[in-house]
Order: C-alpha cells, then structure tokens, then sequence
C-alpha cells in the first residue's frame, strides 16, 4: 500500500467514520462521543499537516477512482487545496470544542454531531477534489450534510429555514451539474490545475465557456451568498450557534467561496477568464454585494442576522479578490478566504456565548456585555476590529492586498467600494463596541445561566480565545512563513505563472 | 475448464424458482427458508452468468439442444445480465425482509387473514423470480409473451394478497391491465410470425423491414408495454395496487415488475424494430416520459398517505426510462444514453425497494401512513428513516448515488445533442423529486414527543431496508464495471468520439 496514495482518502475518513460510529451511540454516552469527536478532530488536524508537509516538500498526493470510463474521481492535494483543508480543519477542531460545550445537555447529540462530522469531510472534500465532478460531489454532499444541522432545534422556524436553505443550494446544485456536465461534452475530464486548464478550449468554443462560466458561478454564488442568491443565509440564523460558526466561516459559504476561486484560476485559469470577459461582470456583482450586505447589516437589530449580511458583504470580498484581475488582489482575495474565516468563526462563537450565557440576542441588549464578560467581550472586538480593517489584525492585511491589487489593475472604482465598506462596516460594529464596553448596565441580563458572575464555559470561551489569538497573529505576523498570506502569495505566483 | 465455467447457469436462475415455487406451496413451513434459500441460489446462478459472459462475450443456449426453430432457446448479453444482477439483489433483499414481515407475530392483527399471506406469498413470489429471470434471458418474442404472463398473473395475486377491498379492487384493475397489454403484445407476435415464420429475436431483426406491417405489430407490442410498464398515461393502475399491497409485495412490483416491460421495450426498439422505428415516434415516447415525470411527482406532492407518494414516485420515475428513445436517436450520444437508462433502472430498482420497505416499516410501527402523522417517528425507526432518506437521494440524483450518475449521463447525452429541451425536463424533475421526498423527512426533525405507542419492528426488516438504500447511493462509485458490461452485446456503436 502506497501511503501516498491513501493519505488524502484517510483525512476524508478521519471525520467521516467517526461520524457514522457517533450515529450510532447512544445520547447518553457523552463522554464517548466528545473523546470520539476529538479524536477525529485531532487525528484530521495531524493528517493535514503530514499533507501540508509533504506537498511543501513537492510530494504528489493523489486518489482516483474510476466513476466511469474517461471518468474519475480525484482526490489532489495542491497548494490551493492545502490552504482550504487546513482551514477547515484547524477550525472544525475549535468549533468541535465548542460545540460540545454548547449542546451540553441537549437532546439528539448523537445525530448533531454525526452530520456534524460528515459535514467537515464533505468540506475537506470540496478543498481535496481534483477536478469539477469531484467538486460537485461533495459539494452537494455538504448541503445534504448541513440541512440536518440548520433544522437541529425542530422548530417550525428552523424547518422553514431549512426549506429556504434546500431550495437554493439544491437549485443551485442543479445549475452547478448543468455546468460540469455541459463543459465535460465540450472538454472531456478536465482537471484542475494551477493556471488553468481551459486555454486551449477557449479558442474553440468561446460563447460556450462564458455561458458554463455563468451556470458554474451562478450554482457557487448560491452558498457563497452572491447578491440576489444570499437569501438563505439570514434565515439559517435559527440554527444554533455552532453550526452558524461552522456554516459561515468553515464550510458552506467558504466552500462556494473556494469554488469561485477554482473555477477562475484553476479551471479556466485567470488569464483566459480575462480574455473571455467574464471577470469584470463578477467583480461588479461581488462589489455590489459587499455594499449590500453592509447596508442591510446596519438595521438589524438581532446580533447574529447583523452578522449574516456581515457575511454576504466579506464573503464577496475573496470574490472581488478573485476577480479584479491583479496579482496583488489575488493574494488579497485568497488570504481573506483563511482570515475571514478565522474572524467570522470568533464573531459567532462570542454570540453563541452571549446568548447561551446571557440570552443576549439582540445588540440593542449588549449594553455593559464589556464588564460582565471581559474575556469574550475582548475576542469580539478583535475579531470585529479586523472586520472594519484596522491594522495590526488579520482584515487589513487582506484589504490592503486587494486594494493594492485594485490600484494596480486600474480599478480605482474598486478602492472606493472597499473604503466605503469600511465605513460602513465601521458603522455597524462600533456601536457594538461601544456599547458593551461604555454604557452603564442597567436592566438584568435576559437569562443569567450564569448567576451574576463570570464567563460562559470554559469549553465556549477558550474557541473564540484561540481564534481570536489566531486573528491578530494573522496580521501581525503576515509576513512570517506559513502564513495564510504567504502561502497565499506562494500560490497566486504559480497561478499567474511567475 | 472448470465445472463453474460451463455450467449452463442461465437455466439454473429460470429453473431453481421454479422448482422453489412448487416446494413452497408444497412445504409451507419450511417456505421461507426455502425461498431465502432460492434467492441466494439464484443469485449465485446469476454471478456464474456474469462471469461467463464478462469472459466469453455474449451466450446463447438451446434447452435440451433443440435449437431453432423447434425447442427453446436463453441468450445472455451485458443488458439481461445487469437485470438478472438486479433481480437477484433485490431479490435476496425481500426475501429477507418478508421471511420476518409475515412471520411478525405483532403484524397479525394488523393484517387480515396472516397465515393465507404467508401461504401464498412465496410460491407466487417464487413463480415471479422465474418469470422474471426467463424474460430477461429470452431470446425469441413468444418465450417474452410467455414470461411476461407469467410474471403478469404472479403480479396480480400478489398485488390481491392483502385481502381488504381497496386492494382487491386494485388488483382486479391490475389483471385487467395486465391482460389488456399481455393481448397486444401478443397480436404483434402473431403478425410477426404471421409475416416472417419465425419468432426469434436475432432472426427478426434481420427481415424485419419497415412497412405498415412491421408499424401495426410495432405498436401493438408498444402499447401493450406502455400499459404494462405504466407509462403515463396508463400509469393509473400503478398507484393503487403498488400502494395497497404487503410492503415487501409492493417494493417487488414497483423495483422489479414494471422494468420488465422497460426491458422489452429496449429489445424491440433497438434491436428487433431498429430498422423501423422513426424519430417522430422515439419523440413521441419521450414526451409521454415528460409527462409522467412532471405529473408523477405533482401527484407525489399531493399524496396524504406515504405508501402513494412513493408509488407516484414510480410513476415519474419510469418516465426518465422514456428518455432513451429520443435521446438515442444521435449515434454519438446513444450508447450514453442507452447506458443511462440501464444503470437508471438499477438505481431506481434499489432505491425503490429500500424506500417501500422503509415506508413498510414505518407503517408497521406507527399503524397508519399518513404522512402528516408521521411526527417524531425518526426515534423509534433511525434506520428506516435513513434507508428512506438515503433511497431519496438516490431518486432525487443527488451525488455521489447510482441516481446521480444516471442522471449525469442523460444529461451528458442531452447536452452532447443539443437536446436543451430534455436536459431542463431532467433537472426540473429531480427538483420536483426533492419536494416530495422531503416532505416526508420534514417530519424527521420535528421535536413533538409521541403520544401513541408504537409496534415494535423486527431489525432484520430495518436493516434490509438500509442495506438497500446503502447500495443505491453506492451504485454511484461503482459504475464504471456495469457500464463496461454494456459494451457486451450493446445494439449501437459503442466507441464513437466522446462515447463512455
């Protein structure tokens, strides 16, 4: 048995088997189940970094399986997917801690954290697949993985929510396979590879690419919650805080993310999307979402609904990134991918807690939140100091990249986007802040499971701790190696070719 | 050469049914061994077959070593012998099921009369398997009559075996169905035998020229198989009797039963009438294809009771196994779309099975199967919630499933055509095939506690359920084999650019 070949199948099933064994525990048996969760979190964690590793010391990890003749499944770990995975992994480790702590005591464990495992395989899927069908596969295998999660609590609201959630992506999904199967008769089993794969192609058949570069982005912009295709992602703010953590910084939204960038750079390649004319209508699309997601994240009042449409804006920024046609933005683009991530996940994590802890669920109910919960009060305001852009924390870096980037591709209407988001995102976090660590307390807290004193849970307050260490470490150490910047600009030089 | 090798297997999974069939009704005790016993035998008649015509290509053999025109002839290609595999897999699947399903002693006072079902239930289920493996391995047109009568009147009863009125009265509707197609088909066979002297399939499609002869036995045959096959819109006798019957009678007749019809269906169409068929009438069939899938799954939408959605289910899909003959039609993309369907019947045919069973067992447990009672019903049955959900899947086409490739591949036929037309149909229809299955599963994730008890459901019946569902999201890492078996045998060029 060649290792080699394997080591990508083993990170699948690091989470997946344990998954399938945590169905069938019994709801009791919870210290089981939290030592098999962390099991498979660590033991994905130490794969992936036997990965990263390897393909540093240009090693090819490769999987096949044949579907179907001239047909393959691939599982291929190259740069781009080496980013993604760690991602994914690192924070699903994070998130497992808190989710165990979250739930604690809640019914039907068992099965939230059985979806809960496939989702991350389904996830690490997305970043290891080799080529577009492999994508496909368990891009729809995340949405049928995370429906299960965005139900959880049972409610007539969360069903609806769910319902909403299902009729997008699925109609989303069934754009995304009209997509992969019409560019499979043109162009056989393309693979993806960095600089692209389509150049030759698009000589033959150029109105046929820009209509399948349209299906293809129009299936990811559904969980990458383009404007108009974002409506789902306000609504599965019922689920519980976790899985939001996980769907907005992890998974589902970072996964239509990711694909945007596969498809763009490793797929057509960015130097032929350019020539077929579909970047410029992208970047104008992901331009006009970071500006509506921040305007309709100024009037809502329910923390984590603010901090959807927050999402919509920042996810649209790897977007922009991605689209802007520099080599500066590319790098800012996909560093945003690893830092709006790691800043997102502690955004959620903090609301999880003030409303687990509190029942704080609205920011109009924040006042005072500072003095009560220093500790995770802290970890908000980094993560949303970052947000904003505000240097040394991991957010500037990547806005500062793709600003440079806007500037060097004569974008300049794009640098008025950013700095009028910044504002805006400005307007919507530092009230937040102000309150909480400025106005008196007045009222008591709307349930105090806590008794008067202290933090949440050790189990919720170390995740959102870590990642927010994780943001400013981002930031302040852009420059050191392995970081998601450097690696970002590691694979943005073999994208453009230098 | 080993005795494995030559072994005429293909009689043995006609004959070992047939034999079962008399043992079972004769030693009624020991019948669900005996036909568990079958089904396994068969099957590994079947894997004999298999092996023999993956080595040596296509086979064909004369009972007693007549030959033709007098005795009886069997033929095996890649097409008969993945609907044998079928066959024996689901097969051995219900068998396990139903040895638990009519011996439960809690289903007694659920179902009238539960020793006259378990009596009669493996003898016609026995003669059924027979049928059905002689049809697939037939290889001249009046031996398809003769199967398909068979499997006809074994249908018929089993679908009566329930006993209560509703099902009687599906029952009779099916026989009368059953009949009316079985004499159209065979007014096609005798204008063939009249015109040629000669019944064989290979020989036929040799002489047979285009002419209003060869049109009127065309569509006599047709029709008598669209009537059969319940294609819209002749499905109406489906839903009630599939829905009406025992749930391991009603997964056979939807998984097994109707594809048999399919099967003919492609025999005539493609080799038999390949010189006569014209491409107004492979348009005709698809639109008829079209239209059981959209009214198929809005019918399944409606349904208040959950054995008649999946049944409406049936309906639309047996409407995708339509679309070969349109898409067919372009030499490029046939073999794709002839693969398609095949491997679409396979998929269903497992996805189908777990889903009546699960539903089965979900009835079981809760008495009744209306779907807006079915709150709260994921704790007492997990498993047959996820076979019900992972068989969904399947029917959706939702990777990495057997469905899925199916559909990629009809798609991929569609598309390299520039049949836009059929690719939507295809697209919309698994859209549609989402709304009715998760109506059900919106169900699973209500919190309300149960007030009634529920039966207790044996895990064997579970757990055959799930096995099922299992290998019909499965069939979708494992198609590149059944399709390389296609090649064997296959009526069309099977390596034209951009082919499989």
């Amino acid at each position: 048995m060649n290792f080699d070949n394997w080591l990508l199948v083993f990170i699948l099933l690091s989470s997946f088997v344990t998954g399938l064994i945590i169905f069938f525990l019994k709801e009791e048996a919870h210290r089981l189940r939290t030592l098999l969760n962390l099991f498979g979190a660590l033991l994905k964690v130490v794969l992936v970094g036997v990965m990263i590793v390897g393909v540093q010391a240009d090693h090819v990890y490769e999987s096949r399986l044949e579907l179907l003749p001239g047909l393959d499944l691939v599982l291929r770990a190259d740069a781009m997917s080496v980013l993604f995975a760690t991602l994914s992994s690192v924070l699903w480790l994070v998130t497992t801690l808190y989710a165990v702590g979250y739930l604690e005591g809640e019914p039907h464990r068992s099965r939230f954290f059985g979806f809960f495992s496939i989702c991350v395989s389904a996830t690490t899927g997305v970043a290891l697949a080799g080529n577009l069908m492999t994508f496909l596969i368990f891009y729809e295998l995340l949405t049928l993985s995370t429906y299960p999660l965005v139900v959880h609590r049972g409610t007539e609201k969360s069903l609806q929510a769910g319902r909403t959630y299902l009729i997008y992506t699925l109609s989303g999904g069934a754009l995304l396979l009209l997509g992969t199967v019409w560019l499979h008769t043109l162009a056989g089993p393309v693979e993806f590879s960095l600089g692209g794969a389509l150049a030759q192609v698009a000589t033959q058949h150029r109105s046929e690419l820009i209509a399948i570069f349209a299906l293809l982005i129009t299936g990811l912009g559904v969980k990458a919650a383009l404007f108009p295709l974002h409506g789902w992602l306000p609504q599965a703010m019922v689920a519980p805080a976790p899985v939001s953590a996980l769907l907005h910084a992890v998974a589902v939204v970072k996964a239509g993310a990711f694909g945007i960038v596969r498809v763009v750079y490793d797929l057509f390649g960015v130097h032929t999307a350019e020539a077929l004319g579909v970047l410029a209508p992208l970047a104008g699309i992901a331009a006009f979402t970071i500006v509506y997601g921040s305007v309709r994240a100024l009037f809502q009042d329910d923390l984590k609904r603010r901090l959807a449409f927050s999402t919509v804006s920042q996810v649209s920024y790897i977007a922009l990134g991605t689209a802007l046609f520099g080599y500066l933005s590319t790098i800012g683009g996909l560093t945003h991918l690893v830092h709006q991530g790691i800043m997102k996940i502690t955004l959620f994590f903090c609301a999880g807690i003030f409303a687990h802890t509190l029942g704080v669920h609205k920011v109009s109910e924040m006042a005072g939140l500072g003095l009560r919960m220093p500790w995770s009060m802290a970890a908000f305001t980094i993560a949303a100091l970052g947000m904003i852009g505000v240097p040394p924390f991991a957010g500037f870096v990547s806005k500062w990249y793709i600003g440079m980037g806007a500037v060097g591709s004569g974008s300049y209407w794009a640098v008025a986007i950013l700095a009028a988001s910044s504002a805006l995102n400005a307007a919507y976090f530092l009230p937040i802040l102000h309150a909480a660590w400025f106005k008196k307390r007045v009222d008591p807290w709307p349930a105090d499971h806590a008794h008067g004193v202290g933090e949440g849970h050790w189990m919720l307050l170390a995740p959102p701790l870590i990642t927010a260490a994780l943001v400013v470490a981002a930031g302040v150490l852009a420059n050191a190696p392995f970081s998601p910047l450097e690696w970002a600009r590691h694979i943005t030089e073999i994208e453009y070719g230098k | 050469m080993t005795l494995w090798d030559t072994t005429p297997w293909l009689v043995w999974s006609i004959l070992l049914p047939l034999i079962a069939g008399i043992l079972t009704f004769l030693f009624r005790r020991a019948a669900p061994w005996i036909g568990i016993a079958t089904a396994l035998g068969s099957a590994v008649s079947v894997a004999g077959l298999t092996a023999q015509v993956m080595h040596s290509g296509p086979l064909r053999y004369s009972v007693g070593g007549w030959g033709v025109p007098l005795g009886i002839d069997v033929r095996a290609d890649g097409l008969s012998v993945l609907m044998l595999v079928m066959s024996a897999v689901i097969g051995v699947a219900v068998s396990v099921y139903a040895a638990q399903y009519f011996s439960d002693a809690d289903a007694a006072d659920e179902h009238a009369d539960q020793a006259h079902q378990r009596a009669y239930f493996w003898p016609l289920w026995m003669f059924l398997l027979a049928g059905l493996n002689g049809l697939f391995l037939a290889a001249d047109i009046f031996h398809l009559y003769v199967t398909l009568e068979l499997l006809g009147f074994s249908a018929v009863s089993l679908a009566a075996l329930a006993g209560k009125r509703a099902a009687l009265v599906a029952a009779m509707r099916y026989l009368l169905v059953s009949l009316t197609g079985s004499l159209f088909f065979l007014f096609g066979v005798a204008i063939l035998y009249a015109a040629y002297a000669t019944v064989d399939l290979t020989a036929l499609a040799g002489s047979v020229l285009p002419g209003p002869l060869a049109w009127a036995a065309l569509a006599m045959m047709t029709v008598g198989l669209l009537i059969k096959g319940a294609v819209f819109p002749l499905h109406f006798w489906l839903p009630p009797a599939h829905a009406n019957a025992p749930a391991p009678v009603s997964a056979l007749l939807s998984a097994l039963v109707v594809k048999a019809s399919f099967y003919i269906l492609l025999r005539l169409w493609f080799e038999l009438f390949s010189a006569v068929v014209t491409p107004a009438a492979g348009t005709l069939l698809g639109l008829l294809g079209a239209g059981a899938i959209l009214w198929g799954s809005l019918q399944a939408l409606n349904q208040s009771r959950l054995k008649l959605l999946v049944a409406y289910s049936t309906v639309a899909q047996l409407g995708y196994l339509m679309l070969v003959f349109p898409l067919a039609r372009n030499a490029d993309s046939a073999f794709t779309a002839w693969s398609a369907c095949i491997y679409f019947v396979l998929a269903h045919a497992c996805a189908k099975t777990a889903m009546f069973l699960a539903a089965g067992n979900i009835a079981h447990a809760a008495g009744h199967d209306r779907i807006a009672e079915l709150d709260g019903i994921t704790h007492a049955l997990p498993l047959s919630v996820a076979a019900f959900s992972l068989a969904g899947i399947s029917l959706i086409g939702l990777p990495p499933s057997g469905g899925f490739i199916a559909k990629w591949m009809l798609l991929q036929a569609a598309i390299s055509s520039g049949e836009w037309g059929w690719a939507t149909l295809i697209l919309a229809g698994s859209l549609l095939a989402a709304a009715y299955v998760l109506r059900v599963l919106w169900h699973a994730f209500t919190q309300v506690e149960v007030a009634r008890p529920l039966h207790r459901v044996p895990r064997t019946m579970e757990w055959s359920a799930l096995a099922l569902s299992l290998l019909a999201v499965l069939l979708g890492l494992m198609a590149a084999q059944p399709v390389k078996l296609l090649h064997i045998g296959a009526p069309m060029s099977v390596h034209a650019p951009g082919q499989l």
